[in-house]
This record gives structure tokens, sequence and C-alpha cells, in this order.
């Protein structure tokens, strides 16, 4: 079936389903049902695929499985929604997920126009190019009337056009709907080069490649991705628990606190660690839940250091450098606001 | 009798009345909804510039131009390949029905693998296959296979010499690519073949079948008097047969009219492909789907008012 068939059928569901109720209530329903409902991706390796077990593994998935365990005491009472990128946005605005948490990209369109609220930035990504060697081709300015393949429903074709006209060359967009499609034309010779977040490309020129050594991926980028959880307008309670367990997460990695030391940090010293793992003052009970919550998230997931290490990181096939999703005093721009 | 009549009537007004309000209560309902969400909705993201750019088009297009523009542009790129494809399948398709019919095994055999082996695969599946076909087995761009002055045939696709803003262009290379002259990219003509041919065997069979209801006398009529097959074929058979063949031919037609909607499989930027696009860059998805589907309603029913007058011209012509 089309995606656009799809959709509609998603879009006739939106127009007859029954109003869920609202204002603070997608927790007391999560809580109800016994699971959190979490829209990923159908396959982006690093961010959210199923492995061989079936077993969803990525960064996007780790959110949405620290939400779980802040909210329901178990990361593993998720319910995994695989949407497309043309799905996404409907599936979160109807109530079929409760949190949209699938590389997507915050911006204002987004965030203003479809009924989105944004939680917070879990991934700074830029969109790049990637191109065979034997191009010759070391910049993207190069790239005049050049063929580039893309998948479509994303923001990269915008981006795409943008960087063309800001540099006063024709770029061709190759158009497809399938992810495979648009890997097998490039690969096949079809367009010069291939674009989509970097992030992305990585792991396309180390894991799709026939070769990958005769594949790079071009400096630039030429678009800011903040890609980042989104939930539906009109519950602010809701909005603020993935906002702050996100922000729990990246404080974590800055407090020291691990995975593993989660237990044995509870008779730290430090104010801040205290506060953070509810040993003194109940942050918990701002946000309607137990001073545990964010002492759970981190011991069923890892901070947010752990999380990218194991998932896009030195731990990882794609070995990503932290690079702009470094701490704020590492070098990188993740600042977690302050829990307290 | 006059009262039953009445009654009748008035039976139909009340459905008639009552699927309009239904209607109205989903369009209203749904508007309520989108409101309630705060989700933007309305048309006139179509008048606001489209941003993205389309990697061919018979309408000259670039990105700042407005997404109406962009609809514009997909629709015209739907139906050049789709009526060529028409065409061709109509070819195909008569050439093949005549092969299932001909004397000689050879030939017989031939088509009949023909239809067997086409009819029998998803459309989607010719698509890929046609394509990835094309893309893996033509040489790259700066290795064009050039048969002919002007003429380069590559991943790229066919370019050909042709008249363009500069009068009659040769295409020259520039950059990544040839400027000038007329492109036909492998995405157009992976769907323009794979349209005709999966049509052509339905129009075949079709064919075929019609020419099989004719009284076996109108055939051994043209042999005896000293037709050859083919012109028993085309100026007596296929002539009294086309009546019978119209309805569902033209039927065929329109199922490739709405086939080229899977154009976007294969990259090609056809109607559904920009729809797609504009739907992601504004989130108005209701909003662009009901243009598809206005869109490929109002092309539907052209074509088969055309097909009612073409009817009703063979009947006129051949009726009493």
């Amino acid at each position: 079936m089309p995606p656009a068939f799809r959709l509609l059928a998603a879009a006739a569901a939106l127009a007859l389903a029954p109003l869920p109720a609202f204002a603070g209530k997608t927790l007391d329903a999560i809580k109800s049902r016994g699971q959190l409902a979490c829209g990923v991706s159908t396959g982006v390796i690093g961010f959210s695929a199923a492995d061989s077990q079936g077993q969803w593994k990525g960064l996007d998935v780790d959110v949405c499985k620290a939400i779980a365990a802040a909210v329901l005491g178990d990361p593993n009472k998720v319910r995994w929604v695989p949407l497309s990128s043309q799905q996404r946005f409907t599936a979160l605005q109807s109530g079929e997920v409760d949190i949209l948490s699938r590389n997507t990209t915050w911006s204002l369109t987004r965030d203003a126009g479809q009924g989105l609220h944004f939680a917070g930035v879990t991934y700074y990504d830029g969109q790049g190019f990637l191109v065979a060697k034997k191009t010759k081709v070391s910049s993207a300015k190069q790239l005049r009337n050049a063929e580039v393949c893309v998948q479509s429903g994303t923001t990269t074709e915008k981006n795409l056009a943008d960087f063309a006209r800001a540099q006063g060359i024709k770029i061709k967009p190759v158009v497809f709907d399938k992810f495979e499609a648009s890997l097998k034309a490039f690969f096949s010779g079809r367009c010069q080069a291939y674009t989509t977040d970097a992030s992305a490309l990585a792991f396309i020129r180390a894991k799709e490649a026939p070769n990958p050594d005769d594949y790079q991926v071009l400096p630039e980028l030429i678009s800011k991705e903040p890609l980042g959880p989104a939930v539906r307008r009109g519950d602010d309670e809701w909005f603020a628990i993935v906002k702050w367990t996100v922000n729990a997460l990246i404080e974590a990695e800055e407090l020291g606190i691990t995975q593993a030391r989660v237990d044995s940090l509870k008779s730290s010293a430090d104010p801040s660690v205290q506060r953070f793992l509810g040993v003194g003052e109940d942050l918990g009970k701002n946000l309607g839940l137990d001073r545990n919550w964010a002492a759970r998230a981190v011991k069923a997931v890892g901070n947010y250091g752990e999380i990218f290490n194991r998932n896009l990181g030195a731990e990882s096939p794609l070995k990503l450098p932290r690079g702009l999703n470094a701490q704020w005093n590492k070098g990188g721009i993740l600042y977690a606001l302050p829990l307290r | 009798m006059a009262g039953r009549r009445r009654s009748a009537w008035l039976a139909q007004a009340l459905i008639l009345a009552a699927v309009l309000a239904l209607a109205a209560l989903l369009a209203t309902t749904t508007a309520g909804h989108l409101q309630e969400r705060g989700i933007r909705s309305g048309f006139d993201f179509l008048l606001e510039p489209a941003g993205f750019a389309l990697g061919e088009s018979l309408l000259p297009f670039e990105p700042g131009d407005t997404t109406l523009r962009a609809f514009a542009a997909g629709l015209l790129n739907t139906l050049r390949v789709a009526l060529p494809a028409a065409a061709l399948a109509l070819l195909i398709g008569i050439a093949a029905g005549f092969g299932r019919l001909a004397e000689n095994p050879l030939l017989r055999g031939l088509a009949g693998a023909f239809v067997t082996g086409v009819r029998n695969l998803p459309l989607l599946l010719h698509l890929l296959a046609w394509y990835f076909i094309l893309t893996d087995l033509l040489p790259p761009g700066d290795a064009a296979f050039n048969p002919l002055p002007g003429v380069f045939l590559s991943k790229s696709g066919l370019a050909l010499p042709w008249w363009g803003e500069a009068g009659f262009e040769i295409p020259q290379p520039a950059g990544f690519g040839l400027e000038g002259g007329a492109n036909l990219t492998p995405e157009y003509l992976a769907l323009l073949v794979g349209l005709s041919v999966y049509s052509a065997a339905y129009i075949a069979e079709t064919l075929r079948g019609a020419v099989l209801a004719l009284p076996p006398g109108q055939r051994l009529s043209a042999l005896a008097l000293g037709m050859s097959a083919r012109q028993a074929f085309l100026l007596v058979l296929l002539p009294q047969a086309w009546r019978a063949a119209l309805p569902p031919v033209t039927s065929q037609i329109l199922n490739l009219l709405k086939n080229a909607s899977l154009a976007v499989a294969i990259g090609y930027p056809d109607l559904v492909s920009v729809a797609g696009t504009s739907l992601n860059q504004t989130g108005r998805a209701i909003e662009c789907l009901s243009i598809v589907v206005a869109v490929y309603l109002a092309l539907s029913l052209f074509a088969a008012a055309i097909s009612h007058r073409l009817e009703a011209r063979l009947f006129r012509e051949q009726g009493e």
C-alpha cells in the first residue's frame, strides 16, 4: 500500500476517532494501559532499529525506555510503533503514540504549525553529502548539475534546494519514497551524490556501500538538524515529564552518575547528586512522579554519554565522534537545564 | 402510480440529504479536531514558495515558485508519462493480441509467453526491474554512449538535441551532466516502458477475447476474399471487435493513468511525489491528499467521458 493511502487512512481515523482526554490525562492513560506508546522509525541504525532478535535498539529507543522507567518503573513497558516519515506526525497528533522519538528535526513549522511540542534535543545533526571517490569531488560546491538521490518525506529536499540556490548552482534531486530504492539507485551510479543527515551517511558508508573505501562523506554540513522527541500539544504535564527526563539523562552525564553507580552514589555528599537521585529534595512531585524517577531512568539506560557510546559512538558500529553532542564543558553544546 | 413515483423521489432526496449531512459532519468534525490540536489547516500554503526543486519538469519550475505551480508541474509530469504510455500500450497490445490469434505457432507462443509473463507479476516489480536494469547497465555520465552526434545515453538518461530557450540546442557537457536539448531520465524511461508493457498485456487479452467473440465466418470470409491474416485482423476483425473491447480497454487506460502514481518508487517526480513532499514540508496532510484525489477523479472522469463519446459514435456507425 503506498504511504499516501496509509496516510489517508490515518487521516480518516483522525477525523472519526473519539477525542482522547486532555490536560494531564496522557500520564493517566499510560498508567492505566501499563504501557508507553513510543513512535520510532522503521529502521535507522543507531537511532531506532530492531535487531535480529526483534529487540529495539538505539538512542531514540533508549529515550523512550528512560521515560517508561521514570513513569512506569519498567523500561520494557513500551509498545514500539514503527512509523514512516510521512506517517509520524499524524500518528502523534491522533493519539496513536504518546511520544514521537524518531530522529525528527525540530523546526519552527513543525513546532508551531503541526500541533507538536519538541521536548529537547537529543542529537545535533546536520545534512551532508556522500559521494563516490572516483568523482573527484572534494566539496559540495562542486556539485554543479549533479543528480542527487534523496529519500522523500524529510526536510532534506528543501535544504538541498536552499543550498543549491545559495551557491547559485543547479542540483537535480531524484526523489524516492523508499530508503532502500534511493540507496540502490545511488550505489548503481544513477546519482553523483546521496544526501541525508550526516549521522545516517556514516552508517550508509560503513554498512551499505559495496566497498566503504570507494566513498567519502563531504566535509560541508548544509543544514542544522537538531533531532529530539516530540509530544502532542494540549498536555503540559506530559510535556514536562518528557522534557525533564531528557534533561535528566544529559545532567546525569555531567554529574558523573552512570548506570553502574546509580545505587552507590545515593550516599554521595554532593547536593546536586542527592537531589538527582531523590535522596534529599523530592523533585519528582513537581512532575507528578515519585522521588526516584530520575534514578530509575539512568539505571535503565545509563546517562546520555553511555547511551551515545552504546548506540552511535565508540562502542557502536557507527563510531561517530561526539562533536557537537559533547557536554558544554567538553567542547560540545549539550547543556542540561538544572534539576533543582 | 404517480404516488409511488413521488415516494421514490422522496426516498432518493432523503438519502441524498443524509449523505450530504454526513459529509458536512465529517468536514466540521475534522476541522474542529485540527483546530483543537493546534494543527494549521487550509489551502493558503499553495500560494507560498514551494522551497524544493524537481529533478525534471515539463513546466519550468524553480524552488522559489509556488506550491501550486509544483502541483501543476507534477500533474504535467504524470501526463507526460501516462499519455505516451497509453499510446504505446495500445500499439503493443494490438500487436500482442494479433500474435495470440496467429496461426504461426512461434508467434502465438511468443505472444502467449509475453502476456503470461507480464500479467502475472505485480506492476511495482516491473517498474523496479526496468529501473535497476537501466541504471545498472547504462554507462556512467562521464563515459556516455554517444551513438549519434548530440545523442548521449548514460545513467543520467537519454539526451537528445531539442528545441530549448536558445532555439535548437545540442546537449553539451557542463559540470556533472549535460546542458541544453532534451533529457529523458532513466526514471521516465523505466516508467514509460513498465506502464506500457504491463497494460499492453491486458489490452492484448481483451482484444483477443473480443475477436474470438465474433462469428467465425467473419474471419473465414475475409480470408476467402483473398486477404492475408494480418489484413483480415486489422481491416475486418479489429474494427468489429473494437466495439466490444472499448469499455474494458478504457478501464485499462484509466488503470494505467492511476498506476502512474507508483512513479515515486523509482524517483520520478509525478503528482503523488510532489504531494508527498509538500505534505512533509507543510504538514497539510488532508489538504495535499484531497488535491491528489480531486485531480485523479477529474482526470478519470474526463477520460471516461471521452470513451463514452467514442462508444456512442461507434454504435451510431455500426449499430443499425
